[in-house]
């Protein structure tokens, strides 16, 4: 049985976050045992589609796990009802501390606007639909056989990042384009004065005898190469769609945690460390026991060191969230958590006083191995903290074109990423993609010296 | 608001307990992994490192974990980054890693995919993998070597017997029948019925294989001589153990003198001093004389030296050889050397090239590095495949 004392304070907590106005959809807690939490670090949800790179994860955190390196807290969903789960090994302090966290979260997810639009784009209960997307990709293991689905798995599964959050989740195809269609719209307003730059030529209507053209494919370059291969690919039968629908289906769901990691992680260390500070039901001893665990949490670095080469979202998070509230109040401090996202958020509110503060600094790693602390001014800083986090993590890959023969044409912008794409990997990502194309895949990027290449699947080399 | 137990008694959340995602993706990617190394498993297995425990009838590979690969940039040469703690502008947090020799400046191997593991595979898996690959032939055995041995098979049946033996077919027929003959008996199965299996013993053919490991541990045979000779052996052996169901080894070192060894102190085996390869020789005929008939065996031998011997033991060790090569299926000469140069130019190939020359069949191999282990396995099945059947 989970402990009485935790039972006891849970509806004590909750009720105290109200009063101090945390406002969430309700949580279900859950007590589990320390390898179900493993399993739900590494892929992400409680039940989520098999695939072999998941079996890596797990042994290396397995490993990280047993060196003693890294303890799981908590986990929550976001959803209505969220769902939370506590470890059954940790001590009822440690439980007690992850319970307020989890409210923190819960706060979060309820009322920050990424979170909110992703929600309301993927829907409540993410827990349950990646569940039955794992039953239904088992099942086509069943018909297909595991190797076909694997194939199909390692495109889809590579290619996780490359959505575009700004289209909704149910997306329409594209439209023909309206010069083959109606009359265009007379342009109205700032349309009509800015639709064409001072000296210009004015587009030359469609005469009435052009010949229609075919509609470019797409009509824009397309990031969402999850649903542009879903919807285009020539040959592709319908439960290799649905997976790669799966896919993204989850992507959206992941990529709000992925935007807003400071935030969200520092929002709910203040909450713990504010809702136990308040909590007067709670033994002293107790109290001081929940601010141990509170301080190897939201600590900067591992162990002994003086120093990081990375700087920890929870303690970051934390630090800005307290000297906001303690600057501006709770309630500036809740419109900001509502508002922005990790990328506002640092570069808005994390200034030179509290940068100098934390000791935070950017440096620079050599392929020699030399690592040097470089002087940097605060945008700087700012770009450091958040580089790893642009673009859900991944090169800027966009659909060029679809040629008429099928051929698919991917390209990298590697002027705003600043170099070119890893050739080796990106040729791997290609046969990925060939599997599932099944018609001629192209990708252009630039080589170190800034000139254009273009990438087929390893096998097409010549 | 709730808090659930996942150990609760009613059993719904239990399913976890039961079944490991996390165990049957890390099997997947393990099964992908051998299917990987299977490709390159000549290679991998030539590593004499896989030999560390053939008691088991395992060996152990190090591989790598697979990478399931993303778009990403390529390395720059400079990254950047944050960092937090005690850091000024222009301190070094870690200097400049001297570039190790042999070591190439290939970037990259970083992360998940340049962590190592050791995959343990079944010898007997690898064999076959092995023939598949290398399209070995089978080995002949000797015409008329067939051995006459004892085994107990079953047959027949009894009404009395052991209750392990019971044949419950039969038995269930002889219910059957004694129900449809007496309608009104309600007993389902009687005394009468039982029928039991009976075993008989019956002399059978077998194939037996005696093979002889002759190694030169002289002071000149150094590590990397002894570390070829052992892959070459060992390869050997286990594909003539692949053939035959019973095999017996004769282990023999040598320097001026000859000792049999125990397979396992075989290789740890250190002498001092000259080479006469005579000795060795002599000591595999003393014990083939001692404990093996040739009518029923089938004899290998294999003799690994670094072909240095000296000229005056010539003549006793051509003759000493022609006479043990008569009761040997087939002779392999494996030379284990530093050089790439003069291969089988050596007192010792001189000896082995006299025995091809009497029309007795033999082949030798040349050993300098460990990728010549497969080629030289492959010619030494494929000789004694092509080898007119011994008279």
């Amino acid at each position: 049985m989970p402990d009485k004392r935790l039972q006891d304070f849970i509806p004590q907590i909750e009720s105290l976050a109200r009063e101090l106005g945390l406002h969430h959809f309700p949580v279900d807690f859950e007590v589990v045992p320390p390898s179900f939490m493993m399993e739900v670090a590494v892929y992400g949800l409680p039940v989520r589609m098999p695939h072999w790179s998941f079996g890596v994860r797990w042994i290396y955190q397995m490993v990280q796990h047993k060196m003693g390196n890294s303890k799981i807290f908590e986990v929550v969903f976001p959803g209505n009802p969220n769902r939370a789960y506590l470890v059954n090994t940790n001590s009822v302090e440690e439980n007690t501390l992850v319970v307020a966290h989890v409210l923190g979260h819960a706060d979060f997810s309820h009322n920050n606007q990424t979170f909110v639009r992703s929600q309301n784009q993927v829907g409540y209960h993410i827990v349950e639909q990646a569940a039955a997307h794992a039953h239904r990709i088992e099942e086509v293991m069943e018909t297909e056989g595991a190797r076909r689905v694997e194939e199909v798995l390692d495109a889809a599964l590579a290619l996780e990042p490359h959505i575009d959050t700004g289209q909704p989740l149910e997306r329409p195809a594209y439209r023909p384009s309206p010069r083959a269609g109606a009359p265009e719209k007379q342009p109205e307003g700032f349309h009509q004065r800015f639709a064409h730059l001072p000296g210009e030529e004015p587009e030359q209507p469609a005469g009435r005898r052009a010949p229609r053209q075919a509609m470019h494919i797409p009509p824009h370059p397309e990031r969402d190469l999850l649903w542009f291969i879903a919807h285009y690919a020539p040959e592709m039968e319908d439960w290799e769609r649905d997976i790669f629908l799966a896919v993204r289906k989850e992507a959206y769901y992941f990529q709000p945690v992925f935007n807003c990691q400071i935030m969200n992680e520092g929002w709910a260390s203040y909450w713990h460390s504010r809702l136990l500070r308040e909590a007067d039901f709670l033994p002293s001893q107790m109290y001081v026991d929940c601010m141990k665990t509170h301080s190897d949490v939201v600590r900067p670095y591992a162990g002994e060191q003086q120093v990081a080469l990375k700087v920890n979202p929870y303690h970051l998070g934390y630090r800005m969230w307290e000297k906001l509230t303690e600057d501006k109040g709770t309630e500036a401090a809740r419109d900001i958590m509502a508002e922005e996202d990790d990328f506002g958020f640092v570069r808005n509110y994390l200034d030179r006083s509290l940068a100098e503060e934390l000791g935070l600094f950017v440096y620079s790693a050599k392929q020699n191995g030399e690592i040097r602390v470089t002087e940097s001014n605060l945008h700087e800083l700012h770009e450091a903290i958040l580089a790893p986090k642009y673009n859900f993590g991944a090169p800027r890959v966009y659909v060029d074109e679809l040629q008429a023969d099928g051929t698919l044409n991917l390209r990298h912008q590697a002027e705003g990423d600043g170099r070119g794409l890893d050739v080796d990997r990106a040729r791997h990502v290609l046969e990925y993609i060939d599997r599932v194309w099944r018609r001629p895949v192209k990708l252009y990027t630039h080589d170190e010296r800034g000139r254009e290449i273009c990438l087929k699947p390893g096998w097409d080399d010549d | 608001m709730s808090l659930h137990n996942g150990e609760s008694g009613d059993g719904a959340n239990r399913w976890y307990d039961l079944f490991s995602r996390g165990t049957r993706d890390w099997l997947r990617h393990n099964e992908k992994v051998r299917e990987a190394v299977r490709e390159q498993l000549p290679d991998l297995v030539a590593g004499s490192d896989v030999l560390s425990r053939p008691e088991n009838r395992t060996v152990k590979v190090p591989v790598r974990f697979m990478e399931h690969y993303h778009f990403t940039l390529r390395q720059p040469s400079e990254q950047t980054g944050a960092g937090q703690g005690a850091g000024k502008p222009g301190d070094v947090l870690r200097p400049a890693q001297p570039v190790r020799p042999g070591q190439g400046q290939q970037g990259g191997g970083e992360g998940e995919g340049g962590i190592t593991f050791v995959l343990e595979f079944q010898i007997d898996d690898i064999l076959d993998w092995l023939w598949e690959e290398l399209k070995l032939p089978n080995l002949q055995p000797k015409e008329g070597s067939a051995v006459e041995e004892d085994t107990l098979i079953r047959e027949g049946w009894d009404k009395r017997g052991a209750r392990s033996r019971l044949d419950r077919r039969r038995t269930m027929r002889e219910s059957i029948k004694r129900r449809t003959a007496q309608p009104t008996s309600n007993v389902p199965i009687s005394n009468e019925d039982l029928r039991f299996r009976q075993l008989a013993r019956r002399r059978r053919p077998t194939t037996n294989a005696a093979v002889f490991f002759v190694l030169d541990v002289s002071s000149s045979m150094d590590d990397h001589c002894r570390k070829l000779a052992k892959s070459f052996f060992f390869w050997a052996l286990q594909g003539i153990r692949r053939q035959f169901s019973s095999i017996e080894t004769v282990f023999i070192a040598h320097t001026v003198e000859a000792w049999e060894f125990a397979e396992e102190e075989f290789f740890q085996v250190h002498g001092q001093g000259g080479t006469k390869s005579s000795t060795g020789l002599a000591k595999a005929q003393e014990v083939l004389d001692e404990r093996f008939d040739p009518a029923t065996y089938n004899c290998y031998l294999f003799y690994a030296t670094d072909g240095h011997n000296f000229s005056e033991d010539r003549s006793r060790a051509t003759d000493q050889l022609l006479e043990l090569a008569q009761a040997m299926n087939f002779c392999g000469y494996a030379e284990v050397s530093h050089q790439n140069h003069r291969r089988l130019d050596t007192e010792v190939a001189g000896i082995w090239r006299a025995l091809d020359e009497a029309g007795i069949p033999c082949g030798s191999y040349s050993l300098t590095r460990e990728a010549d282990i497969w080629p030289a396995i492959k010619a030494f099945f494929t000789d004694q495949a092509g080898e007119p059947e011994e008279a």
